[in-house]
């Protein structure tokens, strides 16, 4: 290993002319590194940029500006077929007109490797995989799971620096899909070969990665691990995307370090002791973000600091959770409560119009630039 | 009755089957029948068939006849079985060529532009609005002697002052076999393209990702991806030349002379139906035999039929 990243993108814009003719950028001025060994997930809606960042590390598509590194070389206009990485399609893109055994074999026959070497590595990627005894089948007469597994099968065959996954558990059943998630994640550890993984869902995202790229517009709205991603998301566009937010929009009254006093006219109250990010000054507008598991329901004032009378205007129970939905001064807010005690008495229920007490604790807020 | 019909099910398919059936016994199945008839029966002097059993013209496709010259009781003349002969060699011919020739066509379109593609399928098949006789006629016009073809090559032999002979292209063999080629060229086109059409650009990624370059990506992926076009193909464009006489009969003359010609003239000049009839036969056989040898090999291009 030559670089300490696995795959760097530096500065990269991608445009297409689009079927009206005029110009798009799929990807603008994405910059992002990513480590050897690293689970990197880019993480966004359809249309973010997030499988055409993947192409062009593959080598499917050309960067119209910027550069894409692998092990710190330049790439520039390296055909596929050059580059050690491999890619495991959203559709899988296996090879109908070939057995299990073919399909994976085909990028070693490429490498020209002897035939008892393709034989043996076959083999054992297939056990990887756990798909001994397929190789005979074609792969339509496979599960939707077990194809997935020979495409993985057939990319990590070849041993590549750095296995380029594109949504590949999108077309699998929830619960297949969970099944597979953990099974990719052991397996990236246990090989240590770097994952780029391209999905939608941000809970598969969550589970798997070391860090995530979340994506908007083609631009990475924020990079950092699971955690920083969902405790402290770096703008309104994460905060959203990511999981539930209740936003509150604010001005600051008053700075001391790094705490702010946050007036909110829609409470009419004060937030106290609010931690603030670089940047924001007195009198500046802000949105306050909390997200709903971590505002707590009080029957009374009890600390009389940041809480704030409401109504509750209506509950829903969904297993782990209760949502609790109030009205605080015409501010609309959402409450996750998780059912710790069974909620078989329906007394244990807040009953819609019931008057309660909201309390904002300063650390698990957020104050951001209003954009 | 109806509530009857409604739960009986066997009854309901071989209603269903009804009209098929009766279409295939009028149009196939009789008319066969009747064709078999006549080639084991007798030519009357005035041009009728005498109904017998007689297996005299099919002796007399094999070659055997007691029409001699010299006073012999039978000789052999191989003139029927070189005809057959050369049908079949003219029909492996064109489908090869036909096979050379469009693949790459087809390959093209189908990797076209898609606002492109249905302008190029379109222009693959105005051909075929015109009738088949006038287009034959119009490479008669190129081909013969004062034709445009050797008008331009005398131009340019004459621009070069290199003395020039006008060709003799018009009643050759290779007159005929670029009319076949030239008429059954869009039936190829079409499974072919239709075949690679359907065929997932992600796999072309995929085998360029597993490290195969371009020709590899062809030669692994596409072409046998293709295969049932080309079989779809083949049928297509093998069983009509077998058959065929117009191409022959204006573009080869009286030099190229194939069964279809044979059968042709058995019924309209020599008025012998039941030699045509003979001769029809033996060439259904010799289609479906080589065309049952093939389609055991490669099957019917199904994929392309079920698609």
């Amino acid at each position: 290993m030559t670089s300490e990243f696995a795959v760097e993108m530096r500065d990269v814009v991608k445009r297409f002319i689009t079927p009206e003719g005029s110009e798009m950028a799929a990807v603008d001025h994405v910059t992002m590194q990513i480590k050897n060994g690293e689970f990197f997930s880019m993480l966004g809606s359809s249309g973010c940029g997030k499988t055409t960042s993947l192409r062009m590390i593959a080598g499917f598509e050309w960067p119209t500006e910027g550069e894409v590194f692998i092990e710190g070389k330049p790439m520039g206009h390296t055909p596929p077929f050059q580059r050690k990485v491999n890619t495991v399609f959203q559709s899988y893109a296996l090879f109908q007109h070939m057995s299990v055994f073919q399909n994976v074999a085909f990028g070693l026959e490429m490498e020209g490797a002897a035939k008892d070497e393709i034989e043996k590595r076959v083999k054992r990627a297939l056990e990887m995989v756990q798909l001994t005894g397929m190789e005979r089948r074609r792969p339509k007469q496979l599960s939707g799971g077990q194809q997935q597994r020979v495409a993985l099968a057939r990319a990590l065959v070849k041993t590549p620096d750095v296995l380029l996954l594109d949504e590949p558990l999108g077309a699998l059943d929830l619960k297949l899909r969970k099944e597979m998630q953990l099974e990719l994640k052991a397996l990236q550890q246990q090989l240590g070969i770097t994952f780029i993984y391209v999905t939608h869902d941000q809970e598969e995202a969550l589970t798997m990665s070391d860090r995530i790229a979340v994506m908007s517009k083609g631009k990475v709205q924020q990079m950092g691990t699971p955690v920083e991603i969902y405790e402290r998301p770096s703008n309104k566009f994460v905060a959203d995307f990511i999981g539930e937010s209740n936003f509150i929009e604010g001005k600051i009254k008053s700075l001391s370090g790094n705490e702010a006093c946050v007036f909110v006219p829609s409470l009419n109250a004060e937030l106290i002791g609010m931690p603030i990010s670089d940047g924001l000054v007195k009198g500046e507008e802000v949105t306050v973000c909390i997200r709903p598991e971590k505002i707590h329901i009080a029957e009374k004032n009890a600390v009389n600091q940041n809480m704030f009378r409401a109504t509750v205007t209506n509950t829903v129970y969904i297993g782990v959770d209760t949502k609790v939905f109030v009205d605080a001064h015409g501010a609309k807010l959402k409450v996750w409560e998780q059912n710790r005690i069974s909620r078989l008495d329906p007394k244990s229920f807040y009953t819609v119009g019931q008057e309660i007490w909201l309390m904002l604790m300063p650390e698990n807020t957020l104050v951001l630039k209003k954009d | 009755m109806l509530q009857r019909l409604r739960e009986n099910k066997s009854t309901q398919g071989t209603l269903l089957a009804l009209p098929t059936t009766v279409w295939l016994f009028i149009l196939l199945i009789i008319p066969l029948f009747l064709t078999l008839v006549i080639s084991f029966g007798k030519r009357s002097p005035d041009g009728n068939v005498i109904y017998t059993f007689t297996l005299n013209n099919y002796i007399r496709l094999s070659g055997y006849t007691t029409d001699c010259p010299d006073g012999q009781a039978t000789c052999f003349d191989p003139l029927y079985l070189q005809i057959l002969g050369r049908s079949l060699s003219l029909a492996f011919n064109t489908t090869a060529l036909v096979i050379i020739m469009a693949y790459p066509l087809a390959y093209f379109i189908a990797r076209a532009h898609p606002k492109q593609r249905n302008m190029f399928l379109f222009m693959v098949l105005i051909p075929l609005w015109t009738n088949f006789v006038i287009r034959v006629y119009a490479w008669m016009m190129l081909l013969r002697k004062e034709g445009a073809i050797n008008i331009i090559i005398g131009w340019i032999a004459n621009f070069l002052h290199i003395p020039f002979q006008p060709f003799e292209m018009l009643y050759t063999p290779g007159a005929v076999l670029v009319g076949m080629v030239y008429e059954f060229l869009p039936f190829m086109i079409l499974p072919i393209f239709t075949s690679l059409e359907k065929i997932d650009t992600s796999l072309y990624e995929a085998a360029a990702d597993l490290g195969a370059n371009s020709i590899k990506t062809f030669l692994r992926v596409t072409l046998p991806l293709s295969m049932p076009g080309v079989v779809a193909g083949t049928i297509l464009v093998f069983i009509p030349v077998m058959g065929t006489f117009i191409v022959s009969d204006i573009l080869g003359g009286r030099q190229v002379i194939l069964v279809g010609n044979l059968i042709q003239r058995q019924f309209l000049d020599a008025r012998d139906p039941t030699f045509g009839s003979a001769a029809s036969l033996i060439l259904m056989i010799m289609t479906l035999i080589v065309t049952y040898f093939y389609t055991r090999k490669f099957g019917f291009g199904e994929e392309i039929v079920a698609a």
